[in-house]
């Protein structure tokens, strides 16, 4: 946390904070009391079986779901439905593409970062695409593009107005041996640059190459929290898998 | 962090209707089907009355707008639809934009779509209805722009709804249909006074109630749209 | 939970009582003869549904939308169901009373036509209610579909107003309004009371139900 913060705020306030958060579906509570904070520069790996809730907290910490009770802060500041301008300051990359596919690239990632209000559209947009090796493909309607590249666009179009709290759920889901290269260097540089990101997978070996911090989600709550540093991958992985059949059975 | 400026309202209005047309204009085909059921209409309906019996000029107007009330809903799911493919429409949740300019956006989209149909089915009904249609086809302009608002602000509010529940397609002309009502009869029974050469004077009545509908409920719906989207 | 509602008897018991007396014991009308008494039974209904079940409907979305309690929501639901039931009721007997009395089974006067059109609207609320699965999200549209209802009812009136004022209509025959003697008065009073309490009793059981619904939901969600 040497880089300084984006938002121009403390160091010690954290990007992203949850209090005892808790979102109930109807019969099932998919997240039931979870307490996190990721301050810029750190990237926090939510481990997770299926069903855990790893998707549910993301669209919480996102702002698209309404927590049940407990609260989330954005940059110290509570996120509400009206709170357009913090909101405004994730960036959230999802199973869905979010893309319009009979739009081209360029025109995708464009149209979010003119919704974000980026200033110079034409030049966020040009850096996105570069990040993610996307010069050449601009004018190519995103349902002409492969699935992995698809995933390129949907990045791009996450990160296009440089976002504080960068949300990412299985991103590397599609990508080839390239983009997931992209992507991993694209997330460092992001992390480095003083942004706070979320990572949500069940791959440890994926999660654990950027994070510093780590955590394992079941049944709604965080059952484990690490720090990265030093932490053997394959014995946390023996863990992991320990724990999820356990709440499995 | 001095480069993000969020857009206003009208802006981003503005940006998603814009969006919405250029895909639009791209695929075609929800235009297009709503074009052919329209003509198709107007033709199916003259064909089933006795012309001897019933004069084509008393049908006209009934015609017209009923088929415009059944063909701008058959395009109304569209608008909200293409962002739920992808879930596009997190991406405009996650924007900082006012809810309500999402709203507007969409019932603009909706409102060229209706009026574009509405802008080839008049001249049709004057065509094979063989109406007289002097500058009565100005007024009826007007009141076609009054019934579109209407027709698009109610039924862009229901299709938000619609969109998320089973069998949307069915469940948006069962709640929007009643609502409706207050903007077909009307205009419906204003073209047929305009059409037979009554002055602008006796059909003011009608008109009084196309606009009080459209400020009415253009007001409530842009208060309702955000409860419709929050989760 | 006891199965027996007493107020529920009470109501029936009420209700029957009444009829026998609005069948047996209350003079016909003069002009319209037995065909009147439907009026004991169309006339509650009618106002208890318009005009208590029915606002019912849009005031409980309002305030679950302000105060969002379930309870508030409950209050929408059970009302619609009800309003629609009385509505029914209406729409059934009306005709029934319109083929002797105006020769017609049906004429679109405001009145008709709007109910009529609340009967469909109530109609599509219950149906969206039972589209949603999530409750919070049936909570929210049947709200707003409730409130823009509301806002609807008087523009259909007015339309319905509009159209028979520029049209002559065939006329109907026989008075709308009969004159009531002090017996009649009596017995459409007590029909009154017993529609309301039936409404009451109706809209408490349906209540009850749609708590011990949410209760059981709740607890198989397993947090009691």
């Amino acid at each position: 946390m040497t880089s300084p913060s984006p938002t121009g705020s403390p160091a010690d306030v954290p990007v992203c904070e949850t209090v005892s958060l808790v979102r109930r579906f109807g019969r099932r509570r998919a997240v039931a009391g979870v307490d996190l904070r990721i301050h810029a520069g750190e990237c926090l790996a939510l481990f997770g079986p299926n069903g855990a809730g790893k998707t549910t907290l993301l669209r919480l910490l996102a702002g698209l779901l309404r927590p049940t009770s407990g609260e989330v802060r954005l940059l110290g500041r509570t996120l509400t439905s009206h709170s357009a301008v913090e909101r405004g300051r994730v960036g959230l990359i999802s199973h869905q593409s979010m893309l319009y596919d009979v739009l081209t690239v360029a025109e995708n990632v464009a149209f979010a970062a003119r919704l974000h209000g980026v200033r110079d559209v034409a030049g966020a947009t040009t850096m996105a695409l570069d990040r993610l090796g996307l010069r050449g493909r601009e004018l190519t309607p995103v349902r002409a593009l492969s699935r992995g590249w698809q995933q390129r666009v949907s990045i791009a179009r996450a990160i296009v107005h440089d976002p504080a709290l960068v949300l990412l759920d299985e991103p590397y889901t599609g990508l080839d041996v390239s983009g997931a290269r992209a992507l991993t260097e694209l997330l460092r540089s992001l992390r480095d640059g003083g942004a706070a990101l979320a990572l949500v997978t069940h791959s440890v070996e994926e999660g654990l190459t950027l994070a510093t911090h780590a955590a394992i989600v079941l049944d709604g709550q965080i059952r484990r929290r690490d720090l990265t540093a030093g932490l053997d991958p394959v014995l946390y992985a023996a863990s992991y898998r320990d724990l999820a059949l356990e709440s499995a059975a | 962090m001095s480069e993000l400026q969020p857009p206003g309202t009208m802006a981003v209005a503005l940006m998603i209707a814009r969006k919405d047309l250029a895909i639009e204009y791209r695929t075609r085909s929800a235009f297009f089907s709503s074009l052919v059921f329209s003509l198709l209409g107007v033709s199916i309906f003259y064909m089933v009355w006795d012309p001897t019996a019933v004069r084509p000029i008393d049908m006209a107007p009934g015609v017209l707008w009923t088929i415009f009330a059944f063909a701008g809903m058959l395009g109304l799911h569209r608008a909200f639809g293409l962002e739920l493919q992808t879930r596009a429409m997190d991406g405009l949740l996650l924007a900082p934009v006012p809810r309500e300019a999402i709203f507007l956006g969409k019932a603009l989209s909706n409102l060229v779509y209706v009026s574009a149909v509405l802008a080839v089915t008049i001249p049709a009904v004057v065509l094979f209805y063989n109406l007289e249609f002097g500058s009565g086809l100005l007024i009826l302009g007007g009141i076609g722009i009054l019934a579109a608002v209407g027709l698009v602000t109610v039924g862009t509010l229901f299709s938000s709804m619609t969109v998320h529940t089973r069998f949307a397609e069915l469940l948006l002309p069962m709640l929007a249909l009643p609502f409706f009502i207050p903007v077909v009869v009307p205009a419906a029974q204003a073209s047929a006074k305009l059409l037979v050469g009554a002055e602008l004077r006796t059909v003011m009545p009608w008109i009084q109630v196309l606009v009080a509908f459209d400020l009415m409920f253009g007001v409530a719906c842009v208060l309702a749209f955000p409860f419709t989207i929050e989760d | 939970m006891p199965i027996f509602d007493w107020l529920l008897a009470v109501a029936v018991v009420a209700l029957a009582a009444v009829m026998a007396r609005a069948i047996w014991f209350t003079p016909p009308e003069a002009l319209q003869g037995e065909a009147q008494k439907i009026f004991y039974l169309h006339v509650p209904s009618a106002v208890v549904g318009l005009y208590l079940a029915c606002p019912l409907v849009a005031i409980g979305g309002a305030m679950y939308l302000w105060l969002r309690d379930d309870r508030l929501d409950r209050l929408a639901e059970s009302s619609a169901e009800v309003a629609l039931v009385f509505l029914s009721i209406v729409l059934v007997t009306g005709p029934l009373w319109g083929k002797p009395i105006w020769g017609t089974w049906w004429t679109w006067d405001a009145r008709l036509t709007s109910t009529l059109f609340l009967w469909f609207i109530l109609l599509g609320y219950t149906v969206l209610r039972g589209a949603i699965e999530d409750r919070q999200q049936r909570a929210r549209y049947s709200a707003v579909l409730g409130i823009l209802a509301s806002l609807l009812v008087p523009f259909i009136h007015l339309s319905v107003r509009l159209f028979r004022t520029m049209h002559p209509q065939p006329i109907v025959l026989a008075p709308e309004k009969p004159k009531l003697s002090a017996e009649m008065g009596l017995t459409l009073s007590l029909a009154f009371i017993a529609f309301t309490l039936l409404f009451i009793a109706l809209l408490r059981g349906r209540l009850k139900y749609a708590a011990l619904r949410d209760r059981v939901e709740a607890l198989e969600a397993g947090d009691a």
